[in-house]
């Protein structure tokens, strides 16, 4: 016998997984997680079952037949021949046209609105809260309706723009009309264009057999870029650039003597000549709307399902991103104000030059869930008839082949990877802005 | 072995929910109300009269089953559905059966896995404009807007006629009945295309009802039926031959005014004996009582008095039988003998 004894040997029972502290939480996860786990394959079962029961099995392959239907507004070449595949990427680039449309125009609209909420005016700052009331109270299902409904019922048919004393006339010199169906703009049109090329051309299909000007068919190729487009976007993306060197320089000139050089001429020179001069020598016209047959002929046609959509969409999300910049503007402390004011700043310039760079780092994280809460409820679009993917893959696609399943996972991955993308490109831009601390 | 019985305890579970949907007939009873899929409202086929109830040639024949089956035809829930969800809602058991202008086409029946049990209006689909545009053939439509319902064979089959004829339109993709005709009547759309007998129905809503023509190409078949899921046989002979019940009541004469008289004793037409179960026992065989068909008759009738009540040529609609008259007066109605 020993007089010393080891201190007991701690070993491992049981029960030490619920009452010993150390283990508690993680036993309390992995219960969760298989938890989880057995219910998720309970769903995925269920679902594998009752599809067996209605003796349908889940695949792709009906993607690639052709969809049969036709879409009014078409970003790409499409047909009703075309397959279910094109169908959902015509309507995902409508979903991203009007989302895109929509955060630009809430994001102006709402930064306007919270900064007026905060005006000494009384009645500027009334109105601002009255909008912002307004439309945050109400179901954007709602407005989306409603504006469409105040389209067609107020604007006339295009008949009404016919005869000899029509009821109607176009506005703008005669350039614009405003229809029941739509705004019909003058377009762009080159005389001397380069044409459009085609992207991964099928060399032999008839499509791309070229006609006697040497253009091929709209059907050749996946996809075709205007190359005219791409010439004047080049040209002016130059002249942004050089414009941003002059800027540059003057800066630079600016820190070393105190003088700032008058660049304005110039840079508007190095923006606008080149481009102006690439217009000319594409013969650059306007192609202006006419009344032909039952509708306008030629021209942009903004549709009213657009319109209504993109109007509401922003007109709503607006209202919260105006509360949103009026809480960013507050959190600023009354101090920043006064001392800008103390250096003779004038009310405006404080405002852009001291407050709402600091209110930015407030104002974007919440901004970015404005953009993915516009984007998402761009999914309502078929209440208009505005072919979205929700309207072409989880719409008529959906309905006319019964494939739900297969349509609202693809739907759901299409939105996560939209969302995915903004959320990415908005923190970037958030780090950009954020405060340096030194 | 807790493994299998984790693998068997999910079996059974993912099987329950599936076989529970398999036996609609006892389900309808148990619940004792009928659930039966309609459209959201067109006129004279599925809508709601003053008094909330709902009225038509599409609804009666719900009424007729949910007489049939559970006694009462005023025992059914019924559910609005539109072009988009009525075969979802099908397919999921939210409701026993579709009666909503439904054409029967192949891929519905094989594909979608439903079963159409029968023809109760045989219609193509037409063009409707306002006869200010002076027009007078769909071939004169190039460049029109055009209202669709999305979710139909008529979307389908108005770009196969477009592209086959080579004429360019603009497609307004439209939900329900009620929009198109508001986009319609602004002038939103030149022209609204769907089932020729639900133009006329709608037409016949306009205040200027004159104004509008319904153009002479009928430029698709579509037979309209009610339908009901795939692999329920059973429940899928009860609509059948409750629709059917309709359909030979009127070829033999029975009507709503004589039924009770004629199925008070057996008279002497078999025939007609063995539809109202005075003789013979095909309503056991259904599954259901041997009046079954005489409660489906006292309802509104055989088919050619729901025909004439709902949309017929004294109705607004003024849908003439034409091809849904019987096959024994040059239409194509035709029920298999009760035998
Ligand atoms: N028969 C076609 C079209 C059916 C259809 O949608 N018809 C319209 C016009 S008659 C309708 O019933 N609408 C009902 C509603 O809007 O609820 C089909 O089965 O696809």
């Amino acid at each position: 016998m020993t007089s010393l004894t080891d201190p007991p040997k701690e070993s491992f029972r049981l029960g030490m997984l619920i009452y010993d502290t150390r283990y508690r939480s993680l036993t309390i996860q992995v219960v969760a997680l298989i938890g989880f786990m057995i219910f998720a394959a309970w769903l995925i079962n269920n679902t594998l079952v009752n599809l067996a029961v209605q003796g349908k099995s889940i695949g792709f392959g009906f993607l690639s037949d052709p969809a049969g239907y036709d879409i009014n507004q078409r970003l790409l070449d499409y047909n009703s021949q075309s397959t279910h595949w094109r169908a959902a990427f015509v309507g995902l680039l409508n979903t991203l046209l009007v989302a895109f449309l929509g955060c630009i125009t809430a994001t102006v609209i709402g930064v306007l609105v919270g900064i007026l909420r905060l005006s000494n005016n009384w009645l500027v700052a009334r109105l601002m809260t009255i909008y912002v009331e307004m439309f945050r109270n109400v179901p954007v299902l709602l407005w989306i309706v409603f504006t469409m409904a105040i389209l067609i019922e107020t604007l006339p048919a295009p008949r009404a723009f016919r005869g000899e004393n029509p009821e109607a006339s176009m506005v703008l010199f005669d350039s614009v009309a405003f229809t029941n169906r739509g705004v019909y703009l003058p377009e762009a049109l080159f005389s001397r264009g380069l044409g459009d090329m085609p992207i991964f051309p099928d060399r032999d299909s008839p499509a791309c057999q070229p006609t006697e000007d040497g253009s091929v068919e709209d059907g050749c190729g996946v996809f075709q870029i205007s190359l005219d487009l791409i010439l004047i976007l080049a040209v002016f993306g130059a002249g942004l650039y050089g414009s941003s060197v002059i800027r540059k320089r003057a800066d630079r000139i600016q820190n070393q003597t105190g003088d700032r050089p008058t660049t304005w001429y110039l840079r508007l020179g190095v923006v606008s000549i080149p481009t102006l001069i690439v217009l000319a020598a594409l013969g650059f016209h306007l192609g202006y709307p006419a009344l032909k047959g039952f509708n306008f002929q030629g021209g942009t046609y903004l549709r009213n399902s657009l319109i209504a959509l993109w109007l509401a969409l922003s007109l709503y999300t607006a209202a919260f991103i105006a509360e949103i910049v009026r809480a960013g503007i507050l959190a600023i402390s009354k101090g920043q104000t006064e001392a800008a004011s103390a250096l003779g700043l004038r009310s405006n310039r404080i405002m852009s030059l001291v407050i709402l760079p600091q209110a930015l780092r407030v104002i974007i994280p919440p901004l970015i869930s404005n953009y993915l809460n516009l984007t998402k409820n761009s999914s309502l679009a078929i209440a208009v008839g505005y072919m979205d993917i929700t309207g072409t893959l989880g719409g008529i696609t959906m309905n006319q082949t019964g494939r739900e399943l297969e349509c609202v996972l693809l739907l759901m991955l299409v939105y996560l990877a939209i969302s995915l993308t903004i959320s990415a490109v908005m923190n970037w831009y958030n780090e950009s802005v954020k405060l340096v601390e030194r | 072995m807790k493994k299998t019985v984790f693998v068997g305890a999910l079996a059974v579970a993912g099987l329950s929910a599936g076989i529970a949907a398999a036996d609609t007939l006892a389900d309808v009873q148990a619940r004792g109300k009928l659930n039966c899929g309609v459209a959201t409202g067109v006129p004279g086929f599925a809508y709601t009269d003053a008094n909330g109830d709902w009225q038509g040639f599409d609804v009666a024949v719900c009424r007729a089953v949910a007489a049939a089956v559970l006694s009462d035809p005023t025992a059914v829930e019924f559910v609005p559905t539109t072009g988009k969800t009525r075969f979802t809602a099908l397919a999921s058991g939210e409701i026993d059966m579709l009666a909503r202008n439904t054409t029967w086409t192949f891929s519905r029946d094989v594909d979608l896995k439903f079963d159409f049990i029968g023809i109760n209006y045989y219609d193509g689909q037409g063009f409707m404009v306002s006869k200010e545009l002076g027009v007078s053939s769909a071939k004169e439509l190039d460049g029109a807007t055009v209202c669709i319902q999305t979710g139909t064979t008529t979307e389908l089959n108005l770009a196969d006629f477009f592209r086959i004829n080579n004429l360019s339109y603009e497609p307004v993709p439209i939900e329900t009945n009620a929009e198109a005709q508001q986009q319609y009547l602004a002038g939103a759309c030149d022209v609204y295309t769907t089932d020729a007998s639900g133009l006329a129905a709608t037409r016949a809503s306009f205040e200027d009802a004159a104004n509008h023509v319904i153009l002479p190409e009928i430029i698709s078949k579509e037979p309209l039926g009610p339908l009901v899921r795939h692999g329920d046989n059973e429940w899928g002979d009860v609509v059948r031959w409750t629709l059917n019940a309709l359909i030979a009541a009127e070829e033999l004469g029975v009507t709503s005014a004589n039924v009770a008289e004629l199925a008070s004793a057996a008279g002497n037409n078999p025939e007609i004996n063995r539809l109202l179960g005075t003789e013979g026992t095909l309503g056991e065989m259904l599954g259901l009582d041997a009046d079954w068909a005489v409660k489906a008759l006292s309802v509104s009738g055989n088919y050619g008095e729901v025909f004439e009540k709902n949309i017929g040529e004294t109705t607004p609609i003024g849908l003439a039988r034409g091809l849904n008259a019987q096959w024994t007066s040059g239409g194509l109605l035709y029920s298999p003998p009760f035998r």
